[in-house]
């Protein structure tokens, strides 16, 4: 089976983010960037794929500067046989990047088309339906796990309260979350295997975004803790706080 | 603690290759997730966590400097370096297990052992499905190896060999011993070779060496061979240079604890300069003040230094120029760095410092041993003067 992971290059989430001057966007100096975790779930889900049917392809595509092609060696580190980088150096947003990578994807053959459900740097989980949307394709987001039928998908969802289980037809797109798909570590033979194999860097044929950052702040700094008192004696205020002022009872 | 994201005040990361990189995020990673959730325990109980040993070859940090026709990873040895400061960056003892099984086991099979040996150790051993240990050091033979007492007898059909070997790291859990053992007269350094022992042999036994205060979590034994009986094929064919062989693997070795000891010592300062942000004294964090402030910075310049060394230790080691006076240099100053640096650390976490929860006391110790074995101090000291004056003042 083809499979198409799709993935994004994104600040470390262990980075302390800084604003640039212009108010738009993060100082990126210094900053270590990673693949988004939820596309190492994906990532990791279409390797086993693979693994599991015993043949196939695995092959990852994104959306970015010439500097994600080290964030693909990530991913081919990790045993996936190919990468194209679609190469957009200015701000895409979700309908942009879903554009060039549907351009991308619509002759690509593949069964299965994978994204994690959304990335850790924008947080705007669009990409991955609106990529289903443009090719047509049915489309499941938050999928723990999937299992294949002869001609279908079936994913399992953990949603409030309960879990659903959805069958979709292939070819199909998923998004892909925390679940059974903990990410494997690249080895280091993965590592080294990863300079020879092959990697197109390419002008993403759709470079538009149709929506601009008008201003990104950093979030209000959490105010120390407060101590009552020790002991029993403590807790009616501690209820009383909690309910008049926390509104947490 | 938050996740380490290691120490680098002269960006050497712009100095390494994407690849270097990349290895050393990955160990860094496996460092964090698999050993420092257990290491403290696992050092507490006096337990090497052999659990971990699979997921060590399955990495591929196992003889990671060895090409890939036998199972390794062909790594360059700046990478081989990384992946040293990672791993002792958690623990001296995970390193030197894998500093023992890379470059003082497969090294020699690889170097000096026959094609039969090769294929029919190394991958087992880069997998970790065997482990190997290195008997060199003895009783009374430590600093002077050239002494040692270890016989091999030549018999109609192979060779005998019977003796003792001491502080063997990997010891009792090892499948196989690279042994070196006299074959002429006692003294003529000639005469050493060097033999791969499987240690079910009859004759061979092992056994924990007892009463350690370092090195906890790792296997440090003493080795007994009595009337071991070896096929002639057990000899390494290639190791003709007497004790000059033994010494290479010394040389791989040590040229992997300088870099480990870059890495104790950045696990330390990391702790220490975290608690000094921390916690509060006279309302004020200690990091505020100053005689806190001199320790972090003493720290950051010995870490600097120790990184620097190694960076450009390990690209000579690539292009084939690095002498071993060099590693001695390395491995002198880093080991005597990373002592002073845990120390330091330790120091600055006041009283909780002598807990195992926090990791400085126990690299602190582990470093006492790392800074003793592979050539002591001294022992260096002497190499490097002999270089410096011509005068050898063994």
């Amino acid at each position: 089976m083809k499979v198409v992971v799709c993935i994004k290059r994104v600040p470390d989430t262990e980075t302390h983010i800084r604003i640039s001057e212009t108010g738009t966007d993060i100082d990126t100096r210094g900053v270590k960037y990673i693949i988004s975790p939820y596309d190492e779930f994906a990532i990791e889900a279409g390797l086993r794929v693979k693994e599991n049917m015993e043949g196939g392809e695995v092959s990852l595509l994104t959306v970015g500067a010439s500097e994600a092609q080290e964030t693909l060696r990530n991913g081919l580190a990790m045993g996936a046989d190919k990468a194209t980088l679609l190469r957009a150096d200015s701000y895409m947003d979700g309908l942009g990047t879903a554009k060039a990578l549907a351009v991308e994807l619509k002759n690509s053959n593949a069964q299965l088309i994978l994204f994690g459900v959304k990335a850790a740097g924008s947080d705007q989980q669009q990409v991955g339906p609106m990529v289903a949307t443009l090719l047509d394709l049915p489309c499941v987001t938050g999928v723990s796990s999937f299992k294949f039928g002869d001609t279908v998908v079936i994913c399992r969802r953990e949603i409030e309260g309960r879990v659903e289980v959805v069958e979709a037809d292939l070819p199909a797109v998923l998004t892909i979350t925390k679940g059974e798909y903990e990410p494997r570590y690249a080895s280091l033979k993965g590592i080294m295997a990863a300079k020879r194999k092959p990697l197109e860097e390419r002008e993403a044929s759709f470079n538009q975004s149709g929506i601009r950052i008008e201003k990104l702040s950093q979030p209000p700094t959490r105010g120390a803790g407060r101590i009552l008192e020790d002991g029993p004696d403590a807790v009616p205020e501690l209820v009383r706080l909690l309910r008049e002022e926390a509104n947490a009872l | 603690m938050a996740r380490f994201q290691g120490i680098d005040f002269y960006d050497l990361d712009a100095l390494f290759s994407e690849e270097e990189r990349m290895i050393r995020d990955t160990v860094r990673s496996w460092v964090e997730d698999r050993l420092m959730p257990i290491i403290g325990q696992a050092y507490h109980k006096h337990r090497f966590p052999t659990e971990l040993i699979p997921e060590l070859g399955e990495l591929g940090v196992l003889g990671a400097n060895l090409p890939e026709q036998y199972g390794c990873a062909e790594l360059n040895n700046v990478a081989y370096g990384i992946i040293m400061q990672e791993l002792e960056r958690g623990d001296s003892g995970v390193r030197s297990f894998t500093s023992v099984q890379s470059a003082l086991v497969m090294y020699p099979i690889y170097a000096f052992g026959s094609e039969e040996q090769r294929t029919g150790w190394l991958p087992k051993l880069a997998s970790g499905e065997a482990i190997g240990c290195f008997g060199l050091t003895e009783p009374d033979f430590g600093s002077n190896p050239a002494g040692m007492i270890t016989t091999a007898k030549q018999t109609s059909d192979g060779w005998l060999l019977n003796g003792a070997k001491m502080w063997i790291t990997n010891g009792s859990m090892a499948d196989v011993a690279i042994t070196w053992a006299q074959t002429s007269e006692i003294g003529d350094v000639k005469g050493i070779r060097g033999f791969v022992v499987p240690t079910d042999t009859p004759g061979f036994s092992a056994k924990d060496q007892e009463g350690k205060l370092s090195l906890l979590a790792s296997d440090t034994s003493e080795l007994v061979l009595q009337d071991v009986e070896l096929p002639d094929t057990a000899m390494l064919p290639g190791g003709s240079e007497g004790l000059k062989n033994p010494l290479m693997c010394l040389t791989q070795a040590r040229y992997g604890i300088a870099w480990g000891a870059v890495g104790a010592a950045m696990a330390c300062f990391d702790e220490a300069l975290s608690y000094s942000k921390e916690r509060l004294i006279f309302d004020t964090p200690i990091g505020g003040k100053q005689i806190q402030q001199v320790r972090l910075a003493d720290m950051l310049t010995g870490i600097t230094q120790g990184q620097l060394l190694c960076y450009r230790l390990g690209r000579m080691k690539d292009e084939g120029t690095m002498t071993p006076q060099q590693v001695s240099l390395a491995k002198r100053a880093n080991c005597d760095m990373a002592t002073n640096v845990a120390r330091e650390a330790r120091r600055l976490l006041g009283a909780n410092g002598i807990l195992v929860e926090y990791h400085s006391m126990r690299h602190m110790a582990n470093l006492e041993s790392v800074y003793t074995y592979e050539g002591t101090h001294d022992v260096h000291s002497l190499i490097l003067g002999q270089a410096l004056t011509g005068i050898s003042a063994f």
